[in-house]
């Protein structure tokens, strides 16, 4: 048994917040110091986490697909419809859709953002695509280049700065939705919000979660947008 | 969160409460529809305009663009969240929020429909002494009118899904019963999340009729 100490407090001192935090100021660099390690921090990097699995899997998926459907009507159309379709569904009811299959995890969080990126990261690739010349295609032929090496050395190259454009935008955008998942799991910069709103409306709280999404998002595309220009040298004066 | 066995039986659990539960899901949608409806046609009302006056005089590629990334980089979570510290619950807060949300596709899609439009044809209408006014609206307008619509149509399903968190915010819809699993259970969540998919996927193809409607005959809309 703990022995009890007659002398200390029953209720432990947790500290008193400043008068900004009592208030409810509008920004509290109090709160933000203070809570930088033990909410914002953790937040941030199982969204960077959640979001990058996400792009990860979406892009390999839609590469796949891309790759079997840019030459083939009969691939692309269902494929199309199909990535058109899951990109109507609401987030927050693709969330709720999942839970009885994948249960109240980061399965389910992962299923729903790969979704939203399929559309943008399919389309995207087969345009680039097919968006080769077919001079071009040509006359690789005629430098007698196999199927695979004009794929890898030719068509790819022409493609890769309409589909990092698509990567941007299936990037910012699943920053942004995997704010929801916050409905399902306690993780991703959702989640302070989601308690901000369900105790105290604590307006730093949501702004500084809500901000470091909107920044997380906008560095993002900036580095994805540096990429762009690293595969498209011929772009560059 | 969840209290109810999570099994595929569920779904069908689901497709019953739509039926057992007519009345109420219909009241829901029904303010889901005018809550989205709302924002939608405020954002299309400032959006629009905006877009196509900035495409007309070729300025203002930034703020196209610049609309078009924020608009995409801002969680509707948020939005609501810090919509609820300024106007309080309810439904101006949700609708504020979700214009902010529905007016950078409009304006970016409106922006790029008539700044794309074809020079020459633009000249030639100024030639024949068309007015600006008339230019906008009788040339570039109708030239440009498929991406336009294309544009209202991302900015209605984007509503329409985002209206669900509104419930958050007392917002009323559908997104009431999704987030009150306690009380609908999680038959009711999974009815409420197939109506607004349905209300989506309706919307969306609407959209796109209209739009192929608008396309010139000679050139298909891929």
């Amino acid at each position: 048994m703990i022995p009890l100490l007659g002398a200390g407090p029953v209720i432990p001192n947790f500290g008193e917040g400043s008068s900004c935090e009592r208030t409810n100021g509008w920004f509290c660099g109090s709160w933000l110091s203070g809570h930088w390690g033990d909410t914002l921090q953790p937040a941030l990097l199982q969204h960077v986490e959640l979001s990058l699995v996400a792009v990860a899997i979406g892009f390999a998926i839609a590469a796949l697909l891309a790759v079997a459907g840019f030459r083939r009507r009969l691939v692309d159309a269902p494929v199309g419809a199909f990535a058109d379709f899951l990109y109507t569904i609401p987030s927050l009811a693709l969330f709720q859709l999942l839970v009885p299959f994948t249960g109240l995890t980061e399965t389910t969080v992962e299923i729903a953002l790969v979704s939203y990126t399929l559309l943008i990261l399919y389309r995207n690739m087969v345009e680039g695509l097919r968006a080769v010349p077919a001079e071009v295609l040509e006359s690789a032929r005629g430098m007698g280049l196999t199927r695979v090496q004009t794929f890898v050395r030719v068509e790819l190259p022409l493609a890769a700065p309409a589909v990092v454009a698509g990567l941007r935008i299936a990037t910012v955008s699943t920053i942004s939705i995997a704010t929801v998942a916050a409905f399902v799991i306690p993780k991703g910069l959702g989640y302070p919000i989601f308690i901000a709103i369900n105790q105290n409306l604590f307006k730093t709280e949501i702004l500084a979660a809500g901000g470091l999404a909107v920044a997380l998002a906008l560095a993002a595309d900036a580095l994805l947008s540096l990429l762009q220009r690293a595969l498209t040298p011929w772009s560059r004066a | 969160m969840l209290a109810d066995a999570l099994t595929p039986g569920t779904f069908l659990d689901a497709f019953r409460f739509i039926p057992n539960h007519g009345h109420l899901l219909l009241v829901k949608t029904g303010q889901h529809l005018e809550l989205s409806l709302a924002a939608l046609g405020i954002g299309i009302a400032i959006g629009l305009p905006l877009g196509l006056w900035l495409g007309h005089r070729h300025r203002g590629l930034f703020v196209a663009l610049a609309a078009s990334s924020l608009g995409r980089a801002l969680p509707s979570v948020v939005l609501i969240a810090f919509g609820i510290t300024i106007l309080g619950i309810g439904f101006w807060n949700n609708t504020a929020a979700l214009v902010v949300l529905a007016v950078p596709p409009i304006l970016t899609n409106a922006y790029f429909a008539v700044e794309g439009c074809d020079r020459d044809v633009v000249e030639a209408a100024r030639g024949i002494g068309l007015t600006e006014r008339q230019i906008l609206l009788r040339v570039e307008l109708p030239l440009g009118l498929p991406l336009v619509v294309a544009g209202i149509r991302i900015a209605a399903v984007f509503v329409i899904a985002t209206a669900t968190i509104a419930a958050i915010a007392g917002g009323g819809g559908l997104g009431d019963v999704i987030v009150n699993q306690p009380t609908y259970g999680l038959a009711g969540v999974l009815a409420a999340a197939l109506c607004v998919s349905a209300l989506a996927f309706v919307a969306a193809s609407l959209l796109a009729l209209v739009r192929r409607a608008a396309s010139p005959r000679h050139a298909p809309v891929p």
